[in-house]
């Protein structure tokens, strides 16, 4: 199987699914002649032409509106927000515009538009530039939320957020473009709202989504080899829709659980996953659900200072031990 | 797509000399070599904030301002005790300006304690109210609402006063502008739109990114004052051209859109690359014949203002100083992880006067 990164899985879905519907196409600042800023559309122009890959000027709330209503006409606009966080420039249209369409319509008119860009700190990039918006964007009935935290998933998923009905807001990471997995060449899907196992385990259960699943990995790793506790890693891959079933059952075999996430405490998805966990499966549980987020600020700039402001390694590993307690 | 090619310029004034307009003639030689040596001053720091960046003691973004340096130095050196400045990420050169020193700018870069911002902007996000620098700001366009908001709020306290709101060319297409103009125009307040038009917003030339014949002339659509300035590089036509707009809006209280004309050397961030949208000639055309600094520097040497030995100390003064920088700001503490948390809520780091109750934070 060809090993390829999260960035050129990203490509592969877009690409294919442009060769595949003459209705796609790839929207955003710097796609096209500049080959994307994160380089994810690297070579699409000259692939595609300019009446699929298209550059726009520094407007979103224009052009992610633009979408929408193209949307609403039948295209499948695939949006780039350079940084994720620029969707604030865009929030009516994102937020009135094409999560309500559908509703107010009665269900006259579909809106498959997705929106995608990387969400995530750990670049010392600043407060405005490092908002992980996932829980903001799932609590609006109306809009599915996706975060792969792998190059796997991110292709079978883009793939299935493209051709979704719905808008899907679609949130990716800089720090995850450059790794690589092995990936199958051509056709495949993830279904939204398929959570993953990515390792069995008996005594805790960690769940999470986006780069947090990676380091949850590692902890479990730090877990078994140092205490021989048997963590497993719950990966959502989807945050709206939601997989329970996969969330509960699991908890019922390992009666304690961790989220993990790198968005802020507050009204985070974690907090909701918790919540689902104490009303469908309160008495499998052997300890509170714990979870692990940002610690409750703006993104700090500093460097060593925002890796601790950030889920890493180490929290998740003392954050499991404390949830085993 | 039909494009309108009548070209936007206003007409010159025939026989138009910067140096004799009435705001430079009066210059003295100090006031002169002022201007020059701040305007060495940001391209010395910012050749050291390179460095380090390059030694990866600089974390994220490094927008340089290198090649602009004239427009920073030209605006604030108008600038009065009520005029208000507000810019972009593109920051360092309206921070030297305003009077901010190198080393907590350097800090600020570093991450440290030390910083403008105690290390929690970053290069994107320096302030400095105490001189009337609001910023340092990395949202695209974002700032320039807040920039008419420091018009509104001088207006309304009746100080003579204006705001000078700074974008790029890119950020023109914000809806915000817009807004921002259209408000400005309704409400007549004292600010001063400055388009940094250096041709490029990262890599997307002027012409792919903006409609219509010329980027100030906008202004018109809102029925107000615009100009451009082509020869942005001369410090002294900047001094001259914002000098205007600001007795506009002193004396009249009426907003103004100036274009400046402009180039910036490096790439956007200093890890973009530089030469994939623009030939390297273009560069290098552009410094061997509109430096800021080199034609500034020839003026003064023409007129014997400066002397090749008072170039070379100012010079060194300016390397020095930001060599002292990057000293200072290795030697800072960072922040600790307490910090983290300060600097959110007054009431947080002010617990003795604390009005609200409940819990303001959540771990
Ligand atoms: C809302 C928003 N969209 C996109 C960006 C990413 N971005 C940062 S600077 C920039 C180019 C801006 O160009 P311009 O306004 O010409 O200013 P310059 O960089 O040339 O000073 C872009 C696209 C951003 N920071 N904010
Ligand atoms: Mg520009």
């Amino acid at each position: 199987m060809p090993v390829i990164s999260y960035r050129e899985a990203l490509r592969h879905a877009m690409s294919e699914e442009i060769e595949r519907d003459p209705n796609v196409v790839l929207m955003g600042e710097e796609v096209a002649q500049f080959n994307g800023a994160y380089k994810v559309s690297e070579g699409m122009l000259a692939k595609y032409g300019p009446q699929r890959i298209v550059d726009t000027p520094i407007s979103e709330a224009g052009f992610i509106g633009m979408g929408v209503g193209a949307a609403m006409l039948g295209l499948r606009p695939v949006m780039e927000l350079m940084f994720f966080s620029f969707y604030t420039v865009a929030f009516d249209q994102i937020f009135n515009n094409a999560a309500n369409i559908r509703y107010m319509s009665g269900g006259l008119i579909n809106c498959p538009i997705v929106l995608r860009g990387p969400a995530n700190g750990g670049t010392n990039v600043g407060a405005t530039h490092s908002h992980t918006p996932e829980s903001i964007a799932a609590y609006h009935p109306g809009i599915k939320v996706v975060v792969p935290s792998n190059a796997y998933d991110a292709k079978g998923l883009m793939k299935s957020a493209i051709r979704d009905n719905d808008p899907v807001m679609f949130m990716e990471n800089t720090i995850l473009y450059g790794e690589t997995m092995e990936v199958p060449d051509g056709e495949y899907l993830v279904p939204l709202g398929k959570a993953n196992i990515l390792r069995a385990g008996t005594d805790l259960s960690i769940i999470g989504h986006g780069r947090a699943i990676q380091m949850a990995l590692k902890a479990a790793d730090l877990l078994k080899e140092k205490h021989n506790i048997n963590a497993e890693v719950v990966d959502l891959r989807s945050i709206r829709p939601l997989d329970e079933e996969t969330i509960l059952n699991s908890v019922k075999k390992t009666n304690r659980a961790l989220y993990v996430e790198e968005s802020k405490p507050f009204c985070s998805v974690g907090a909701m996953v918790a919540a689902i966990i104490s009303d469908k499966a309160f008495d499998y549980l052997d300890a509170p659900v714990k979870r692990l987020t940002s610690i409750d600020s703006p993104a700090i700039y500093s460097m060593p200072l925002e890796k601790l402001q950030l889920p890493n390694v180490d929290r998740i590993y003392q954050a499991a031990l404390e949830t085993l307690k | 797509m039909t494009k309108k090619s009548a070209p936007a310029k206003k007409p010159e004034v025939a026989g138009y000399n910067a140096r004799q307009a009435p705001i430079n003639a009066k210059l003295g030689h100090d006031e002169l070599i002022a201007l020059y040596r701040d305007m060495v001053r940001i391209r010395r720091f910012e050749e050291r904030c390179l460095r380090s960046y390059q030694q990866g003691k600089i974390g994220g973004f490094l927008h340089l301002y290198i090649g602009q340096e004239s427009i920073a130095v030209g605006c604030v050196s108008v600038m009065g005790k009520h005029d208000h400045i507000i810019t972009a990420y593109r920051d360092h050169g309206h921070a030297l300006a305003v009077g901010m020193g190198m080393n907590e700018m350097m800090a600020e870069n570093y991450g440290k304690y030390t910083g403008c911002s105690k290390g929690k902007g970053g290069s994107m996000h320096y302030f400095d109210p105490s001189r009337n620098f609001w910023g340092g700001h990395g949202i695209v366009g974002g700032q320039i609402p807040l920039g008419t908001g420091l018009a509104y709020a001088l207006k309304y306290k009746g100080l003579k006063g204006a705001a000078l709101a700074f974008m790029g060319d890119g950020a023109v297409n914000q809806g915000a502008v817009h807004e921002s103009y259209n408000l400005a125009a309704l409400m007549s307040l004292p600010v001063i739109f400055i388009i940094e038009n250096n041709g490029y917003s990262m890599g997307t030339s002027q012409e792919r990114s903006s409609a219509g014949p010329s980027l100030a002339q906008r202004a018109e659509g809102y029925g107000m004052n615009w100009d451009i300035i082509e020869n942005g590089h001369d410090v002294l036509e900047v001094r001259d051209k914002v000098a205007a707009a600001l007795k506009l809006a002193h004396e009249k209280s009426l907003p103004s859109v100036l274009e400046i004309r402009t180039y910036r050397y490096r790439g956007h961030s200093v890890a973009d690359p530089d030469t994939t949208y623009r030939d390297k000639q273009e560069i290098e055309a552009y410094k061997a014949t509109k430096d800021p600094l080199m034609v500034f520097q020839n003026s003064l040497l023409a007129e014997k203002v400066l002397t090749d030995d008072s170039i070379a100390k100012i010079d060194e003064a300016a390397r020095a100083e930001a060599e002292t920088s990057a000293q200072f700001a290795e030697a800072s503490p960072f922040p600790s992880v307490e910090d983290i948390q300060k600097d959110v809520y007054w009431e947080a780091d002010n617990p003795a006067d604390r009005k609200s109750q409940g819990t303001l934070f959540f771990n």
